[in-house]
């Protein structure tokens, strides 16, 4: 079969133009029915035959997300300036965990006029400059802890953890939101009000990992091994106390410290 | 004929054919050199710890002498790979444990080390000599504690940038004062510090010692009291390289280094402060290997260091370097072979150095003998391609990352397939390319046409349809590894090219958009192949058949199915493949009618 499949490709191909869509035929001649079977539009066949894309897909089906984000009709504007940013994409650059740790560790020490953060949007300015301030005690931290970077995220309900690179943050918003992305799918529960990539980008609009109206809460267990919910102290200090993430169901976060919209009512209910 | 010589003579003609490849060859030439072979054979590589299994490794070569084994995919570098996939060792560990008594050297690559495999090697090899665990995880210093006690003839302990669990440094003082074997330390890697005093003990009763690569926590004021202690050294690493300007530390320091007459290899310089650099400069003249790659120091310092190495075949640098470095480089250094440019804020999309593609040119041009290249950068033209290729066509390695994905030629704003094309026709030797930057179809057709000797290729963010994937799975006559990332690259090309995944140690797509039912189709036509589906989002069996996968992983293997899969990894049984196959059947028949009327 596959012999057969080989010869009605190369047909097909040395008729390939870079304008026309190649029609290749999915040639699955099970049984050997001759020469392949070919596509014919409209027929019941072309329904199972068509090849799904990532473009086929709403951006948030079925996991292809990334490509699709990409979009890939054709190359990005020079200087597209919104696009989602590197630091979003897994994996990507391609650089070692341990290479980047110790970069981002070093980088932020010797380069003080840097002031280039990843997700460096408006409202992680002023985590920025206590992320300055707090590089003594980072790197204090590295010494014990030479894996800083990147930390361990668990999910209730899904055994398999992820990795989190912490240095790609400079601040709680666009932490919480890079961990809906890896940890949201459209069957979980997490952003059932999320549709189609409309979120993508909003700095204005507070994660719910956050907000407390999801589900689940963030949560980390600090140098002393206890869980306190993310979000309470400067991001400075959260840096430098964590040592692992944990989104943990609303329901089992009774008991750790005052969360972030607790806090934040209060301060809304406050007489003027 | 093949009576004519007894065989002991042939086993020593056997023992000057050292190469896995040619051992390989002699295996098949009939069944009484098989025989021979497979009893004198002394070392054995698996490049896929699940192509074989530890019985039919330890029951074909029964004397073997020294192992590597390689587990998780490449892209498990990059957090590809979830935690929990696999590449255990401890089953190999246990089988050889009992097979090889007289087993001498371990090497490991992104496997997965446990204490109790560590424990393990420690108590069952008599005459364990070299340890090399690359880019390995799951173990802690603890385990490491029961090497340094129990290997007695220990001569190389590598730990090259393997995750460990670094409870304390305590673990290094386990090795006995009567231990004196030692010639290759790398502790690069670990955290937390070791006790000096054990260390310069350590030092000081191994005369064999030629490379010692010491973690960051060891501070550079105590530097001179080991390499003192250490003039024979070949490879040093240093520790963290700082501290406050004093000239005592400086002139002990740069007595230590002059004294090691030998060194040719350098690396480690966290943390440099740039006025202790003069204390390596005695030792430039004799370098080959220079890895500057943690060392976050300005391109004015850089450029004083590197053009005093007028020996240098090796340098790994970050892209403070900058162009005007490269320059300085392609000038001094023409012995040059190897070059890794690393990206200092790989997160940023504006550049924060001035490091172009005009570096890169400049050292294509100025080292004759420039053969492999990492570079990440943030900007590429056709143009600069076309001229590293013209100006080196003995490239072995190219491996070019332009930061953004899908960026195209920044001058003509077209895609990169010219200048890649280039790269493959120019270089008849190229063994492994990675490609980035914004790529049509077209570019897989050059590489699949003149790619001839590619054994590994990488590609991300590329290409426009199946087409691309065909073209390279059609041609390419050596490849050995694929591995793809975030490509429109669905299941026409995996169909119709899938005799040539037989042919390959293995293939890796992730977030492309091969789907279920084309994965149990290769499973179920391929039986030497382990097709295995990694998908987080639960079975594949509750979504449609032609939902895409999210990472596909498919390698040859003539040990079945593997048997510690975990819940996010499925393989193809036969049964739903043939179900698979029958209902589209079904299908085919039900459309010949309809045609017909």
């Amino acid at each position: 079969f596959m012999e057969q499949d080989y010869e009605g490709m190369a047909t097909e191909v040395s008729s390939y133009s870079n304008e026309a869509e190649l029609e290749l035929g999915l040639g699955l001649s099970i049984g050997g029915g001759g020469g392949g079977l070919l596509k014919a539009k409209g027929s019941p066949w072309g329904e199972y035959g068509k090849i799904m894309t990532a473009k086929d897909f709403p951006s948030g089906f079925c996991g292809t997300k990334r490509a699709a984000d990409y979009g890939g009709d054709g190359p990005p504007d020079v200087g597209y300036s919104a696009s989602p940013g590197v630091s979003q994409v897994v994996g990507w650059p391609p650089l070692r965990t341990y290479r980047m740790n110790s970069l981002a560790n070093q980088a932020k020490v010797l380069n003080d006029e840097e002031e280039k953060r990843v997700g460096g949007n408006d409202e992680c300015n002023g985590a920025l400059k206590e992320n300055m301030d707090n590089e003594s005690n980072k790197n204090d931290t590295i010494k014990d802890n030479g894996q800083l970077g990147f930390v361990k995220v668990n999910i209730d309900g899904m055994p398999i953890g992820r990795k989190v690179d912490l240095n790609a943050h400079a601040c709680y918003e666009t932490l919480a939101r890079t961990l809906e992305e890896m940890f949201c799918r459209p069957s979980t529960t997490i952003n059932s009000n999320r549709s189609g990539g409309q979120e993508k980008g909003k700095a204005t609009q507070t994660s719910k990992l956050l907000d407390g109206s999801s589900e689940f809460v963030l949560t980390y267990e600090d140098r002393e091994g206890d869980w306190m919910l993310v979000g309470d102290v400067p991001w400075g200090m959260f840096l430098s106390t964590v040592r692992r993430l944990r989104i943990m169901k609303t329901s089992e976060a009774n008991g750790l410290a005052p969360s972030f919209r607790e806090r934040n009512d209060r301060h809304k209910s406050k007489p003027i | 004929m093949s009576k004519s010589f007894p065989e002991e003579v042939l086993e020593h003609v056997f023992s000057f054919i050292t190469s896995d490849s040619d051992r390989n060859a002699v295996s098949l030439v009939c069944k009484s050199w098989y025989e021979i072979e497979r009893w004198c054979r002394k070392r054995v590589f698996v490049g896929n710890c699940y192509a074989v299994s530890p019985r039919i490794l330890t029951r074909r070569f029964p004397e073997v002498r020294s192992v590597e084994i390689k587990g998780k995919p490449h892209f498990a570098d990059f957090n590809l790979v979830p935690e929990g996939w696999g590449g255990c060792v401890y089953p190999w560990i246990s089988a050889m444990a009992g097979a090889y008594p007289w087993l001498e050297e371990i090497r490991l690559k992104r496997m997965v080390v446990s204490d109790e495999a560590l424990e393990l090697i420690s108590t069952s090899f008599c005459n364990f000599k070299v340890f090399v665990l690359s880019s390995c995880e799951g173990f802690s210093t603890d385990g490491l504690a029961s090497i340094a006690a129990n290997c007695r003839k220990l001569r190389e302990l590598d730990l090259r940038e393997s995750e460990v669990d670094d409870l304390s440094g305590h673990w290094l003082s386990h090795f006995p004062d009567t231990w004196t074997s030692l010639v290759s330390l790398n502790i690069a890697c670990l955290g937390s510090e070791v006790s000096f005093s054990a260390l310069e003990r350590l030092v000081a009763r191994s005369p064999n010692l030629r490379t010692l690569r010491l973690n960051r926590a060891v501070s550079l004021e105590k530097l001179h009291n080991l390499l003192c202690r250490a003039p024979q050294l070949v490879e040093f690493g240093t520790g963290a390289y700082s501290s406050e300007l004093r000239p005592d530390v400086f002139s002990n320091l740069a007595g230590g280094f002059s004294g090691c007459k030998q060194l040719k290899g350098l690396s480690g310089f966290w943390d440099v402060v740039p006025a202790y650099l003069p204390a390596i400069y005695l030792t430039c003249s004799g370098l080959t290997s220079l890895n500057l790659s943690y060392a976050t120091i300005q391109s004015p310092d850089l450029v004083k260091l590197v053009s005093q190495c007028r020996n240098l075949q090796r340098l790994w640098v970050l892209d403070y370097i900058e162009d005007f470095g490269l320059d300085a480089l392609a000038a001094s250094c023409k012995d040059l072979q190897e070059l890794r440019v690393f990206p200092s804020d790989p997160y940023v999309v504006d550049p924060n150095v001035s490091l172009t593609e005009r570096g890169l040119v400049a050292v294509s041009e100025g080292c004759p003998k420039l053969q492999s290249v990492l570079y990440f950068c943030r900007q590429m033209s056709n143009a600069a391609l076309v001229a590293i290729a013209r100006n080196r066509p003995n490239l072995v390695c190219f491996r070019l990352c332009i930061i953004e994905p899908r960026a195209p030629d920044y001058l003509t704003l077209e895609p990169l397939d010219a200048g890649f094309g280039a790269i493959v026709e120019h270089c008849k030797e190229l063994r492994r390319l990675s490609l980035s930057g914004l790529l049509t179809d077209r570019v897989f057709e050059y590489i699949g046409t003149r790619g001839r000797k590619l054994e590994m290729l990488s590609i991300a963010f590329a290409g426009d349809s199946d087409l691309g994937l065909h073209h390279v799975l059609s041609g390419c006559e050596s490849l050995r590894k694929l591995e793809i990332r975030d490509c429109p690259f669905g299941d026409k090309a995996l169909l119709a090219n899938a005799a040539k995944l037989e042919t390959m140690r293995s293939l890796w797509m992730s977030s492309c958009s091969v789907s279920f039912g084309a994965c149990k189709l290769l499973g179920q036509k391929l039986p030497r192949l382990n097709v295995e589906v990694i998908d987080e989002r639960g079975s594949p069996d509750s979504r449609p058949e032609s939902c895409p996968v999210e990472k596909l992983y498919i390698y040859r293997t003539v040990a079945g199915p593997r048997v510690d899969m975990p819940p996010f990894v499925w393989t193809i049984d036969e049964d739903a493949a043939l179900r698979t196959l029958l209902s589209l059947r079904k299908i085919e028949v039900s459309l010949d009618i309809h045609e017909r009327m």
